[in-house]
């Protein structure tokens, strides 16, 4: 089943067209590596789908529901769609665990213990655990974007995007992050990745989506993009990536 | 020098200071809890821009902000009478220093909600909150946080400006004084005396204020 | 009883306020001038001096102007010396105005990264020429929106020289006001007399410091 469906999307920041009618799908439990050029729009194609931009043309359906751009369905999206940052992001006046309880407590309602224990379980997921009571400034970065990715969790979000989620962190954690995130998939989590790890989404994505000038330049199998490129453009960019 | 201080006359009246310094307190205390809620309110208008209100939080703020103290207590106490609003001394002095901490804060509160950076807020709309929801819980303490500083000091500045208050019989530290040196001509004497209990209370209010910021603004044990 | 027009009053009250900006034009001078010599205090490699002109500067601000005007006026007394309230007036702002200026212009010297301390040091400049030609440069530029921010307070300060009897637009309002029995129009006329002094600096001090907002982020 189709879990997100884009059709001709297309977006422009004043005269700036960025998405010149962008297409894709999705499908539940599908892990989707997107890379592309600095500038390609990738950043904005992932904040459309999150609602955090407005879209001109174009259809985008998310889990069979049309995204309309009003603003009484912006929360029933973000319900469904996760996101985590580059920068993290995290509350800084709140603990990780605090992080993690917020969105739940206010937004769903939850009771307190729920949550508590729901952010002691999302916390373990990401291997966090011990650091319930820590505040963001006391966590490395690596830590920092763990606990970024237990806060969208524990909303239970029906796909979970990430926008260059270890551009921001030291060489030396990178890993620990692609960690989480390749358990993550290995649990049938849908994700949609906007990454700069080559070799990650290789191994872990199941469709590579490359972006050029603000389209969906070339999709495919991971391996079979990477080893066969079929323009000239991809062909460039895996060569002055790898 | 021929003159021969005495500080007997101020050591007899120490009930009326400690009275006037305790009004002076409660004054700002009150001042400064009200001034800023209304300041938070403000603050949130302006940031958002929420149309009329911001608008006439711009104008409150410019009236406050370019018109001395002494004057707007003037004009409360002797001037609105006129309009059948007839406040004692007491009242047209705490109203004044509402209307100025609240104008006050209203500045320093919205630069600190403008200091939150962009990626909190898209952080807590992404978990779907609303802007209220992220006001309340994402920008609004840390962005007291970030100017609670500018704030005592600019509360610290409203207390020893409430010091004209005087002038409107208002019983407050400086009333004090000037009542004692009517009474005993130790010009001098009580007003180096009460000069240096103002200075005491800017200590101790700036202390407390560091308290309360840590204890309810920062809310972490280092 | 004497019958006022509103021309009157107004006539006498632009004469009090043109001794409202006078005295406040005076005691930004004067207080700028002595201000500066507290800053160089403030920041000197000399511990002692940097001691007594914090106590200065803690004095003035830890302290109602009012007070810093009562003691002045009672304290000269004492010592013999007859003075008059402008005398006072223009003193005790002058004190009020350097104390303040100094630490606001400490901010700005400290806000200088170290390094332009340590680049200048580096080209065997000593310390009065880093000042001269590198730090004073850079903080004269930052200081300019919050040293025209706080020449608002200096002419909302004038308003408290009312109380020991200097004729400023307050001064003059409150007779006025006491003997027309229009408190609201006279008040409210000495308010919009402040509002156009006030209103065109504080508008200044918001341009300047977009301005240099602006140059900063280039
Ligand atoms: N808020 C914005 N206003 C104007 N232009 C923007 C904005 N956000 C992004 N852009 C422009 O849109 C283009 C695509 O940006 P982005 O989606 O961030 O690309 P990527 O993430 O692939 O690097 C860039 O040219 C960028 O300058
Ligand atoms: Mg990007």
């Amino acid at each position: 089943m189709q879990l997100i469906c884009v059709d001709e999307l297309h977006k422009s920041f004043g005269d700036l067209e960025v998405l010149k009618g962008v297409s894709f799908s999705v499908k539940e439990g599908e892990v989707v590596a997107i890379i592309g050029r600095s500038g390609s729009g990738k950043s904005t194609l992932l904040r459309v789908l999150n609602g955090l931009e407005s879209f001109g043309d174009g259809i985008v359906n998310i889990d069979g529901k049309r995204v309309s751009g009003l603003k009484a369905d912006l929360i029933p999206l973000r319900l469904k769609v996760g996101m985590v940052f580059q920068q993290f992001n995290l509350f800084p006046h709140l603990t990780a665990g605090e992080n993690v309880m917020l969105a739940p407590k206010v937004v769903k309602k939850e009771s307190r213990e729920h949550v508590t224990e729901l952010a002691m379980e999302m916390l373990e997921r990401v291997g966090l655990a011990d650091k319930f009571n820590a505040y963001p400034d006391q966590l490395s970065g690596g830590q920092q974007q763990r606990v970024a990715i237990a806060r969208a969790l524990a909303m239970r979000p029906k796909v979970l995007l990430c926008d260059e989620i270890t551009s921001a962190l030291d060489p030396e954690l990178v890993d620990e992050v692609l960690e989480v995130v390749q358990r993550l998939a290995a649990d049938g989590m849908t994700l949609i990745m906007v990454t700069h790890e080559m070799r990650f989404a290789r191994e872990v994505g199941d469709t590579l989506i490359f972006m050029h000038q603000g389209k969906v330049h070339e999709m495919g199998a991971p391996e079979e993009l990477f080893t066969r490129p079929q323009t000239p453009e991809l062909a460039s960019f895996v060569k002055s990536v790898l | 020098m021929a003159y021969q201080f005495s500080f007997e006359a101020i050591a007899s009246n120490w009930e009326l200071l400690a009275r006037g310094v305790a009004l002076t307190v409660v004054l700002t205390a009150i001042g400064s809890f009200v001034g800023i809620i209304i300041g938070t309110v403000g603050a949130v208008s302006r940031a958002w821009t929420l149309p009329l209100l911001s608008q006439v939080f711009t104008v409150y703020i410019e009236c406050v902000r370019n018109t001395p103290f002494l004057v707007q207590l003037y004009f409360i106490f002797f001037g609105l009478p006129a309009l059948g609003v007839k406040l004692n001394g007491w009242e047209a002095s705490v109203l004044t220093m509402v209307i100025n901490l609240g104008a006050y804060s209203t500045e320093i509160i919205r630069a600190g909600v403008m200091s939150i950076p962009k990626g909190l807020l898209e952080a807590a709309e992404s978990l779907a909150m609303n802007r209220w929801q992220a006001l309340r819980y994402v920008v609004l303490r840390p962005a007291l946080k970030n100017v609670w500083p500018a704030l005592c000091s600019q509360i610290v500045i409203v207390m020893l400006g409430s010091s004209v208050c005087s002038q409107i019989a208002a019983q407050e530290l400086t009333y004090a004084a000037n009542l004692i040196q009517t009474q005993t001509f130790r010009a001098f004497e009580i007003y180096l005396t009460s000069t240096l209990l103002y200075l005491m209370l800017a200590v101790l209010v700036r202390k407390c204020l560091n308290q309360i910021g840590m204890r309810f603004i920062e809310r972490r044990k280092a | 009883m004497i019958q006022f027009t509103l021309w009157d009053i107004v006539s006498h009250l632009l004469i009090g306020m043109g001794w409202t900006v006078g005295l406040s034009f005076a005691a930004f001078i004067l207080g700028s001038t002595a201000g500066m010599v507290m800053l160089f205090a403030r920041i000197s490699p000399n511990p002692l001096l940097r001691q007594l002109a914090k106590i200065y500067i803690e004095f003035f601000q830890g302290t109602p102007l009012l007070m810093q005007l009562f003691l002045l006026f009672f304290g000269l007394a004492l010592m013999g010396i007859d003075i008059s309230a402008l005398a006072t007036a223009l003193i005790g702002l002058t004190l009020f105005t350097s104390a303040y200026l100094a630490e606001i212009w400490r901010g700005c010297v400290e806000s200088l990264p170290f390094g332009q301390w340590e680049a200048s040091a580096s080209l065997a400049m000593n310390r009065w020429q880093q000042m001269r030609y590198v730090i004073i440069p850079q903080a004269v530029r930052i200081s300019l929106p919050p040293t025209v921010g706080f020449s608002v307070q200096v002419v909302k300060g004038t308003a408290v020289t009312s109380i020991i009897g200097f004729m400023e637009i307050t001064k003059t309002g409150t007779m006025i006001a006491n003997a027309t029995f229009k408190p609201m129009l006279v008040y409210g006329l000495v308010a919009i007399g402040y509002f156009l002094i006030c209103f065109p600096l504080s508008a200044f001090a918001r341009r300047v410091e977009r301005r240099s907002y602006a140059t900063y982020m280039r």
